[in-house]
């Protein structure tokens, strides 16, 4: 492991990756290189259909890349198995999805456990951590909420929870707005711009909404499978402060 | 986790575990009634009296044809002085015949015997006496009758010295025989005996069916065997005798009704397959249902073994609760079988350990499929899944 990849979060060179489709090779991504520091605040922004969702998937290890390389945490992820990419999601990568996916029926404190029960916590433990990571998004009071019982900004704090509940470098969210309505929107938003200054995981954002890429210091805009403009770029570091969150347009 | 999510779908989880249920109920009952059979006449061929050796002429098979018997009394007396103790050897000559008493007449089995059958075979008496070697050295007209055969040409009436007559001779009874119940499911109570030299001259032959011997011990019975077999080939050269004892008889009828039961047992374990296969079904479905459980699981760092296991677990849970419950309604139907049925039946433990062992074997063997379809599943496309 290199100097250079051991303080990146994220490094990704010439990625791409095709999709059979009915027999028609698709490609949705077109060669992606970039680096995210540890700590970072990125947004990744693009259309519908431009290769953003298969970026994430790529950068969360949910999916191989047809070629190109890929560190995560200074791991290359092509040479892990599986079993230890799996384990990789789970130390390393907290996902905050767009619908939530929480297990209905379970409780919240629960469902915030379960990354660490693939970790092998022991019961009591995972109980421990959960209610201090449920305590960090201000949900100290519904542990024993079941999903179905929460508002959806309640329940993509839940959500937000069991990402970090893990500790882990990255935390990639995909979309994790598109649900709720403004309040909740912007009250996730801050949980997401708190725990990134605090805690110093580096947040990893999806999204089309110019205001929501608002919030990170770096925007990374992607259209037709490539990166059209990554505004790291104007100042050659990777810990711009630029905010200028119209880059799209 | 598992557990939870069988309860879930409460419903479907309880008609799924049906079939399992009713596969393993079928099994035990049926392996009930089938080790009950076995008992009843295992307990029967025991009832006969102990360390007995039966001999016939001929070669003793399952299946094989009767021979027509060479043996006669003087066989008998010289198997006597090959055995050396003449009162533990004794003889029958089996004829199905009417036995008449004024109007009343019944079809009975003639036996004739001699006054050395009690020594061998357990027969007590209910009233009078048994046949005396006076009996049958005067060939006397006397009877010994089976409890059955009393009460239908009797009565209330006491039979002991009362007149009736087999084959148109006329007898007297001298005994009546305590009610034994049946043998291989003919009835020893419609027997009547009478002295083996009577018979011959009834019958107008000069043969006898077989000989019994009475071994001292277990321990005498196989050279005891062996030298009586030997003793009358060396008289008949060229003939075939056979000596059974109570063990090979035992085995003989064990192993065709063992394998009645195994043959029972298997039309039980046919239903138990489609339960589970019943399981194998749901469960798929139950893993497409789940998918976009099953790509968040994955997200969170659950490794393809995790969620095969999860899945793997729900399926065999849901055939062992099914394969319990089956166990209890099994048992239960057994012992109700038992008590409101003149059909035997005996639960053992291995049926319902097997029984038990099966169900979760058909939950790991029918739940693998879907399980490893759920630990395979793409995480980009399950979480994309609706």
């Amino acid at each position: 492991m290199t100097a250079a990849a051991s303080d990146a979060a994220l490094e990704a060179v010439d990625l791409t990756r095709r999709y059979q489709l009915d027999g028609v090779a698709v490609e949705a991504l077109r060669g992606v290189s970039l680096r995210i520091g540890r700590g970072e605040f990125v947004a990744i922004i693009g259309p519908s259909g431009s290769g953003k969702s298969t970026l994430m998937h790529l950068l969360g290890c949910l999916d191989r890349p047809t070629s190109g390389r890929l560190r995560v945490n200074g791991v290359e992820m092509s040479q892990l198995s599986d079993t230890q990419l799996a384990e990789l999601r789970n130390k390393t990568i907290g996902f905050v999805f767009q619908s939530f996916h929480l297990l209905a029926r379970t409780t919240a404190l629960e469902n915030v456990a379960l990354p660490l029960v693939y970790r092998g916590v022991g019961k009591a433990e995972r109980r421990t951590r959960a209610r201090a990571a449920l305590e960090a998004v201000g949900l100290g009071h519904r542990m024993e909420h079941r999903p179905s019982q929460m508002s959806g900004g309640e329940q993509q704090r839940v959500a937000i929870a069991r990402a970090l509940v893990g500790e882990p470098k990255v935390l990639l969210a995909d979309e994790p707005t598109g649900n709720l309505d403004t309040r909740n929107g912007a009250e996730v938003m801050a949980i997401l711009d708190r725990l990134n200054s605090d805690s110093g995981v580096a947040v990893v954002l999806v999204t089309h909404e110019p205001e929501v890429a608002g919030h990170a210091r770096r925007q990374i805009h992607v259209r037709d499978g490539l990166i059209e403009l990554d505004t790291a770029d104007r100042t050659g570091t990777g810990e711009t402060e630029q905010r200028d969150g119209g880059g799209a347009g | 986790m598992a557990l939870e999510a069988l309860r879930v779908n409460r419903m479907r989880s309880v008609l799924t575990m049906f079939g399992v249920v009713i596969g393993v109920l079928a099994v035990v009952i049926l392996v009930a009634v089938g080790t009950g059979a076995k008992d009843a006449v295992e307990k029967e061929i025991s009832g006969l009296g102990t360390n007995i050796i039966l001999v016939v002429p001929g070669r003793l098979t399952v299946g094989a044809a009767p021979t027509q018997s060479k043996l006669n009394l003087a066989d008998v007396a010289y198997v006597r002085r090959v055995v050396g103790d003449p009162a533990k050897v004794t003889v029958s000559l089996q004829s199905g015949e009417t036995v008449r008493v004024g109007g009343t007449e019944a079809f009975v089995t003639v036996v004739g015997t001699d006054q050395n059958l009690t020594n061998i075979f357990d027969r007590p008496l209910d009233k009078g006496r048994h046949l005396s070697g006076t009996d049958v050295d005067t060939r006397r007209r006397v009877a010994v009758l089976g409890s059955e055969v009393a009460d239908k040409l009797f009565g209330d009436l006491d039979p002991i010295g009362r007149q009736l007559t087999i084959s148109g001779a006329r007898f007297r009874v001298v005994g009546v025989y305590a009610k034994i119940g049946q043998t291989f499911g003919v009835s020893r109570d419609q027997e009547v005996h009478i002295p083996v030299t009577t018979a011959q001259r009834l019958l107008g032959i000069a043969r006898v069916n077989g000989i019994a011997v009475g071994a001292s011990g277990p321990d005498e019975i196989g050279p005891l065997q062996s030298r009586v077999v030997a003793a009358l080939t060396d008289r008949y050269p060229g003939e075939k005798f056979s000596a059974v004892t109570q063990t090979q008889l035992l085995g003989t009828i064990g192993s065709v009704l063992g394998m009645l039961t195994g043959v029972l047992a298997a039309i039980a374990g046919i239903s138990l397959l489609v339960g589970g296969v019943g399981v194998s079904n749901i469960m798929l479905v139950s893993v497409r249902e789940r998918t976009r459980e099953i790509g968040l699981r994955k997200a969170l760092g659950a490794r393809q073994r995790d969620v095969l296991t999860q899945f793997l677990i729900e399926a065999v849970l849901l055939t062992t609760i099914g394969g319990v419950i089956g166990i209890l309604l099994g048992v239960g139907g057994a012992l109700a079988i038992q008590a409101l049925t003149p059909v035997p039946a005996s639960v053992t433990w291995w049926s319902v350990a097997l029984a038990f062992g099966v169900s979760a074997a058909v939950g790991v063997f029918f739940g693998v499929a879907p399980a490893r379809r759920a630990g395979r599943l793409d995480p980009v496309i399950a979480l994309r899944a609706e």
